[in-house]
């Protein structure tokens, strides 16, 4: 890719020959080419090149410890998969956290947003930018906050529940409720998916709630048939996002669980069995593996879920 | 803002009916907003609350709220516990003195020269007096415990180089993509925008013994370089920009024998400030936020470490002390909230969403 600015560089002097107008479109392909260098020259050594390199990696046994040992190891790595209890288990949890968290990341901002254009509410900029603002903050600092507010003892999650006389769990220290609490600190981060909502719901054309009412649509049937229908893009889209974003959680639970899923390997997720692999038991090789079958697994939901939109996403000018 | 929200409507409230029942939506709704709000912002009420109390506060079941401690009232040199007493005059603040089983002594700290008397009744089920009483230790010994200037400096450092390269980087790539007919152009479009669903742990282990192998492992360099070569969400982001700047300006431009680059610098750039800042910030809080590079990368080089790794080496001294925690925490977010709420149209308005689903 570093010929490509060399050819660049030399241009000046090239377009004297051939034809004006083909020089102009062989200039406007320099200059193209020009721009598009770091792009491309990034996308060569930063992506395409370390993904093929790790496909390479699943193949042997790596330790940077040892890299002069490394050998071929044929497909053992994949055929580890199957006998590997670790694996199973943070592929559970992973999709276990999927089904609890997805349904919240969904409904939760497309509720706050439906709020915030509501033109009932007084004062909307002010909560759009207040719901938005604890996105902004440092998932570190989210974990912390959010443990002191669910501690057992002292956290005023409970001491609130404690008010209705309901015993509160000990969140981050139960397995059963770890990814609940997990989920919950999630929902506080939903301020940009609220926004992306927003800007659907903001293009909804005003004639077909006019003609809805007109037809005597409630409330409910105009949300129904016809904002559902037009925002199912975005909510497609989110979705997308999610399950993605699913198998890449990695802070939260590395911060709760001191990197090592507890407790009882109950936020072993997948992306953490990842780190701890090839980070801390320096098994390259099959990190290497775990990585290249989450890409593979993310790849397949992403084609499945395009697949299937046609049935529930609807687009305006049916492209 | 709550009496700014709720006062509004309440003028013209009791003139006549069907006005009211117009009103009935606004008022429903803006105090359902509120509810919502409050709840939401609870866990930073949370925060900033808990981060003024000491530890003796943050487990006294009698200061849940707010940080208050028992009071005292010195009385001949000896201080001695505010309670609040229950007397045929009503309920009295009172400093005991004495303490007895069924009755004990008392001395009014409103009236001290009146002297000790005696009030009937089991001191130990009556609430000691509290009031409002915050600390502020916890900031200074949570910056020095967890060096939070060091990691200010780190992060500060990486995210503006960092922020830098990507503005630059991408304004180029974008503008590549936006403005010339390159053959196969669609193409790398469509590679592009297909790399943001590529997880980076799939680049991450060949990237990382790359590093190492050329001597960047446990320097700043791994953080910091890759953003001088653009990233598919900046480019597309700023590319939809460009494309929507007619292209009328930049043909004129041209023909009056401006290169590429005179176009891009006077004619693109000063039209996409909106842009320009949105991608910037953006970056700024993710370098900010970003957890797993520095995890990787800066293992064992503490005096390295970005504000969100420094912080969670803490986590466990923090778990037993939630006001040090709390003090940290708030001192973290403080650069980025400013930032947010300078800029906060930039992200609350959709120029960040402009094209998300075209």
């Amino acid at each position: 890719m570093a010929d490509t600015t060399q050819t660049m560089a030399a241009a000046p002097a090239k377009t004297k020959e051939g034809k004006p107008r083909n020089n102009l479109m062989r200039r406007e392909i320099r200059w193209g080419l020009l721009f598009l260098s770091p792009w491309l020259v990034g996308f060569l050594i930063f992506t395409l090149l370390p993904t093929l390199a790790s496909l390479a990696f699943s193949f042997t046994n790596y330790n940077p410890l040892h890299p002069d040992q490394i050998s071929f190891a044929g497909l053992s790595n994949y055929q580890r998969l199957f006998t590997d209890p670790f694996f199973r288990q943070a592929i559970g949890v992973t999709l276990r956290f999927v089904a609890i968290s997805v349904p919240f990341g969904i409904i939760i901002p497309l509720g706050l947003a439906l709020l915030v254009n509501s033109e009932h509410l007084l004062g909307k900029n002010i909560y759009r930018a207040l719901f938005f603002m604890p996105s902004m903050i440092p998932v570190v600092v989210n974990v912390m906050v959010w443990r002191g507010i669910m501690s057992t003892e002292t956290g005023w999650l409970n001491r609130m529940l404690g008010v209705f006389s309901i015993q509160g769990p000990s969140w981050f220290q139960d397995e059963r409720w770890v990814l609940p609490a997990l989920t919950l600190m999630g929902v506080w981060g939903v301020g940009n998916a609220m926004i992306i909502m927003l800007a659907g719901l903001q293009n909804v054309p005003t004639e077909l709630y006019d003609a809805a009412k007109v037809d005597g649509a409630t409330g409910l049937q105009r949300f129904r048939h016809v904002t559902l229908p037009i925002i199912s893009p975005i909510i497609f889209y989110q979705l997308v996002l999610a399950l993605i974003g699913s198998f890449q959680y990695f802070t939260q639970a590395y911060i709760v669980s001191n990197g090592r899923g507890d407790p009882n390997g109950s936020t072993m997720f997948y992306n953490l069995y990842l780190y701890r692999t090839a980070f801390n038991f320096l098994d390259m090789g099959y990190g290497a593996t775990l990585a290249w079958v989450m890409f593979v697994v993310v790849l397949l939901i992403t084609i499945f879920l395009f697949r299937t939109q046609q049935r529930w996403v609807y687009y305006a000018g049916g492209e | 803002m709550a009496s700014q929200t709720l006062s509004v409507p309440a003028k013209p409230r009791f003139q006549f009916k069907p006005r009211f029942r117009k009103l009935l939506p606004y008022i429903g709704i803006s105090a359902l907003g509120l509810v919502i709000l409050l709840l939401f912002l609870a866990p930073l009420g949370y925060m900033s609350l808990t981060a003024f109390k000491t530890i003796v506060q943050v487990r006294d079941p009698h200061s849940q709220w707010l940080p208050a401690s028992p009071i005292n009232f010195t009385y001949e040199g000896v201080e001695y516990p505010l309670l609040m007493v229950p007397t045929e005059d009503g309920v009295r603040e009172l400093a005991l003195v004495k303490p007895g089983r069924e009755e004990s002594d008392y001395v009014d700290p409103q009236n001290p020269d009146a002297g000790v008397f005696t009030v009937q009744g089991r001191w130990r089920t009556f609430d000691p007096v509290y009031d409002f009483n915050p600390t502020l230790d916890n900031f200074p010994t949570s910056w020095e415990q967890v060096n939070l200037g060091r990691l200010f400096r780190n992060t500060i450092f990486i995210a503006t180089l960092g922020t830098i390269g990507t503005l630059l980087s991408s304004i180029l790539v974008a503008y590549g993509f936006a403005r010339f007919r390159v053959p196969g152009i669609g193409i790398l479009f469509i590679i592009l925008i297909s790399t943001i669903i590529l997880p980076r742990q799939v680049t991450l282990i060949p990237t990382y013994i790359f590093f190492r192998t050329i001597g960047w492992g446990g320097t700043w360099l791994p953080l910091i370089v890759p953003h001088f070569f653009a990233n598919a969400y900046n480019v597309f982001l700023l590319r939809q920009y460009f494309r929507s700047i007619p292209r009328d300006l930049d043909e004129a431009a041209t023909l009056d024998g401006a290169t590429p680059w005179q176009v891009l610098w006077h004619v693109i750039l000063p039209q996409s400030i909106p842009a320009l800042i949105a991608v910037g910030l953006f970056h700024f809080f993710f370098a900010w936020n970003d957890f797993f590079e520095p995890l990787v990368y800066l293992q064992g080089r503490e005096d390295l470490y970005t504000i969100s790794i420094g912080m969670t080496q803490f986590n466990n001294i923090f778990n037993t002390q939630p006001g040090l925690a709390m003090a940290a925490s708030m001192m973290a977010i403080a650069l980025p909230l400013i930032m947010f709420f300078l800029a906060q149209r930039v992200f609350v308005q959709g120029i960040v969403v402009t094209g998300v689903e075209k």
